[in-house]
């Protein structure tokens, strides 16, 4: 397969999980915001959630004042950059034009298709006064993508190339959005000493269902949510689809599958990453400190991340 | 009486052609509301299914459906006989007159072709002079654009020999048509044209260089903001072969190869979609960046099929267009089948004078101008347009031909009014390897406005689904 057709298919993929994990995140902080809180910790939730992005600066130019309702029209609709969902389901069907001959049918029309509606999805749904329809609806098309995807391709180089894709973004949202929600616990127990158990459940709850956990948590544990259990469940669990483990597992299965005896180092590194997951346990990963944990894990994917760049993708010179 | 000929109609809405009775008799049954209802359909399935062209000179990335009828134009068995026969032997003429003029240049030491005609014309490159290209094969794909004027009669209006477009859309017009009105193809029978991409791809290998046999084909685009990125994408798809860019292809050892995941893959065959110019910055304009570095070395040296090959445009230029007719003779000792619109070459003293006393009836282009750009429509014209070409022509005489208005045949056609006769053209595509072949039919573009003759995308054309009726 061409490197650049590689490239595009890999960023397709990672355009489209963005999508759909922004959409999440945002999803949860509407409904968190929902719950009794002071405004500085309401502040600092929305804070978080554009550290997640690396948007802050970008929204503090633009912005004097920080509204909840300006923080999501910036993260989900602005297409001045390239962070939004709207930028990200635009930058989806571009790569995916430019393969499109590379990709199905079904799988190229779901991409133009989200693209052509989405301007429809954001007036009729109404976005100022209940967002969540439009978050639903992106999580929506990113499901039907990944299922196209599966249901229809070919089982060769193009799929691995966008799975690939799909899980190493996962990889890195998931660490995301549990180190900054670690930080804003943090801040954020002990502010109401009354209320302190019962805000704890909604916070961690809020954040389970972010990453579709909430129910599976329950299944896994039948105990009361407690910060070390959903830290395990979003880390070290093989089977929750959305954990690190289960995002890395995805990232060497399709590494492997695309690597020829050439391009042993990447695969070494996406391995290593892989078994430090697999064999460590929560405790320790807790007592070492989880913010600085994930902070290198985050280096880490980055890292892996600019390896298959220039393993497979950049086009090698002659 | 009409002044063009009707597809449809032999006379007023009473006569129906035979051929098209029963389409015509279904078209009656049909609620306005139906119809509608089907041609919102279409654009639907158009623009989702992304089938576009890129807008130029608009905002970047800009793209837009082009236009898509739902009447059929409808060709006879026999009609399509006729013109098949002459499509093959005008194209195989094209490709020894290409091959002749960068070897030994038989026509223009018969006389029959005047030396400055090919040496001083633009698309004439001399990097091609004396090279050995596989089978003799210049124009792998030809577009000749045909028309039908007066009591029925077809002529060749063109011959696009460079990088002809279109094809996906006769493609996907058809598969519209079979997926809004299946119950046509049941009363109908009409040929098919679904299997081109395998046609192209068995042309394709059997022009690889000697010694190759089991080629690597590529589609080589300028890129997704091309006008015609989807049918290059299409083309690749269809034939499961690699869709590249300049930037995708390297040369290496007297070889093209192509940067994969897995290393770089020796590639054999390259139907390009990018003009000469375009193709190697060492070789033609040094500010390419569509191109590949050294190609045309490679080339030369026979060790890859450019498809189609560099330097057809000489043969498909408005001001040999004249000398068709004599190549046929010349090399096939046959008289054409195909007409050739009458032309006046205003580079001869008698001819131009004809010109410049008749140009409000005259159709005048530019030897070099494509796409509806660049020419005049007397009957059409204001006086002062007029009057302004008459001035470029004076300057340049070389630069223009002219012919008689034609008046196109007209096909039924849905308008905002209703339905309504409109002016079209036939696109027929023609492969040239080890044979020449097509399959029935092409691309019948329309143009929509009222009374015009220009059917070009870029001017607001349409298309229709072409039907070869078998009987």
């Amino acid at each position: 397969m061409l490197s650049r057709t590689a490239d595009h298919l890999f960023w397709m993929a990672r355009y489209t999980e963005r999508a759909e994990n922004t959409a999440r995140m945002l999803d949860v902080n509407v409904q968190t915001a929902l719950l009794p809180q002071s405004a500085r910790s309401a502040e600092q939730g929305w804070r978080a959630t554009l550290g997640i992005s690396e948007l802050q600066e970008a929204f503090d130019q633009k912005y004097d004042k920080l509204t909840p309702r300006d923080v999501l029209h910036f993260m989900a609709l602005d297409t001045s950059h390239s962070s939004s969902i709207t930028s990200c389901l635009r930058a989806a069907r571009e790569n995916a034009r430019a393969v499109r001959g590379t990709l199905t049918t079904e799988v190229w029309e779901t991409h133009n298709t989200t693209w052509l509606e989405m301007q429809n999805q954001i007036e009729e749904s109404d976005f100022e006064n209940d967002p969540s329809q439009f978050f639903e609806w992106v999580k929506h098309r990113s499901h039907l993508s990944r299922g196209v995807t599966l249901g229809t391709m070919l089982q060769d180089e193009a799929l691995f190339f966008i799975r690939l894709g799909t899980f190493l973004e996962r990889a890195d949202n998931t660490a995301r959005i549990l180190d900054v929600k670690f930080h804003g616990a943090a801040t954020q127990t002990g502010e109401k000493p009354g209320h302190e158990n019962q805000l704890d459940f909604y916070y961690w709850a809020a954040i389970l269902r972010s990453v579709s956990a909430f129910e599976i948590y329950r299944k896994v544990y039948r105990d009361a949510i407690t910060p070390a259990r959903v830290a395990d469940l979003l880390m070290l669990k093989a089977d929750m689809p959305r954990s690190l483990l289960a995002s890395l597992t995805g990232v060497v299965d399709n590494l492997s599958m695309v690597t020829g005896d050439t391009h042993n180092d990447t695969l070494r590194f996406a391995g290593k990453l892989h078994a430090e997951l697999k064999f460590a346990s929560i405790n320790d990963v807790l007592k070492e400190g989880l913010h600085d944990y994930l902070t290198e894990f985050l280096e880490h994917i980055y890292e892996l991340g600019n390896r298959i760049s220039r393993e497979f993708l950049v086009p090698l010179a002659a | 009486m009409r002044k063009f000929f009707d597809e449809m109609y032999i006379d007023g809405a009473s006569n129906v052609r035979d051929h098209y009775r029963e389409f015509e008799a279904w078209l009656a049954t049909q609620s306005p509301k139906t119809v509608a209802r089907k041609r919102a359909e279409a654009d639907l399935i158009f623009r989702r299914v992304g089938i576009t062209f890129a807008v130029y000179g608009n905002e970047a990335g800009t793209e837009r459906v082009i236009p898509f009828d739902i009447i059929p134009r409808m060709i006879t068995a026999r009609e399509w006989a006729h013109m098949e026969a002459g499509l093959v032997q005008r194209v195989r003429t094209l490709n020894m007159f290409i091959h002749d003029i960068y070897h030994d240049q038989n026509i223009v030491k018969a006389g029959i072709i005047p030396p400055e005609q090919i040496f001083r014309n633009a698309q004439y490159r001399p990097e091609m002079q004396g090279i050995s290209v596989a089978s003799d094969i210049y124009a792998h794909i030809a577009g000749v654009d045909i028309v039908r004027a007066g009591q029925g009669e077809f002529y060749v209006l063109e011959d696009n020999l460079r990088v002809p477009s279109g094809v996906s859309y006769m493609l996907e017009d058809r598969k519209m048509m079979m997926r809004l009105f299946p119950e046509l193809f049941a009363r109908h029978q009409v040929a098919p044209v679904a299997h081109y991409p395998d046609m192209l791809l068995d042309n394709l290998r059997s022009v690889a260089p000697i010694g190759v046999t089991d080629p690597t084909v590529v589609v080589m685009t300028p890129g997704m903001y091309n006008s015609a990125y989807f049918e290059h994408a299409f083309l690749a798809q269809q034939m499961g072969v690699e869709l590249v860019e300049g930037q995708d292809l390297f040369v290496n050892d007297n070889a093209v190869y192509m940067r994969t995941t897995r290393g770089p893959k020796r590639v054999d065959v390259i139907y390009r979609r990018i003009d000469d110019d375009y193709m190697d910055p060492l070789a033609f304009r040094a500010d390419s960046t569509l191109g590949v570095p050294g190609l045309l070395s490679v080339y030369r040296s026979g060790r890859v099929t450019l498809a189609n090959a560099i330097g057809t445009g000489v043969a498909d230029d408005k001001s040999i267009y004249p000398f068709v007719p004599d190549m046929v003779r010349f090399y096939l000792s046959e008289e054409p089948i195909l007409n050739n619109v009458p032309t006046y070459q205003c580079r001869k003293k008698d001819e131009l004078s004809y010109v410049l006393a008749n140009l409000a009836e005259l159709v005048v282009k530019e030897v070099h101008g494509a796409g509806g750009y660049g020419m005049l429509v007397g009957p059409a014209s204001t006086k002062a347009e007029i009057e302004n070409f008459r001035q470029r022509i004076i300057a340049r005489p070389d630069g223009y031909i002219a012919q008689p208005t034609l008046a196109l045949s007209a096909c039924p056609t849905f308008v905002d009014s209703g339905v309504a006769p409109r002016h079209i053209d036939l696109r027929p595509f023609v492969l040239s390897g080890k044979t020449i072949s097509m399959v029935p039919g092409g691309l019948t573009r329309v143009a929509l406005k009222e009374g015009s003759l220009v059917v070009n995308s870029s001017q607001g054309g349409g298309t229709k689904d072409t039907w070869i009726l078998e009987n």
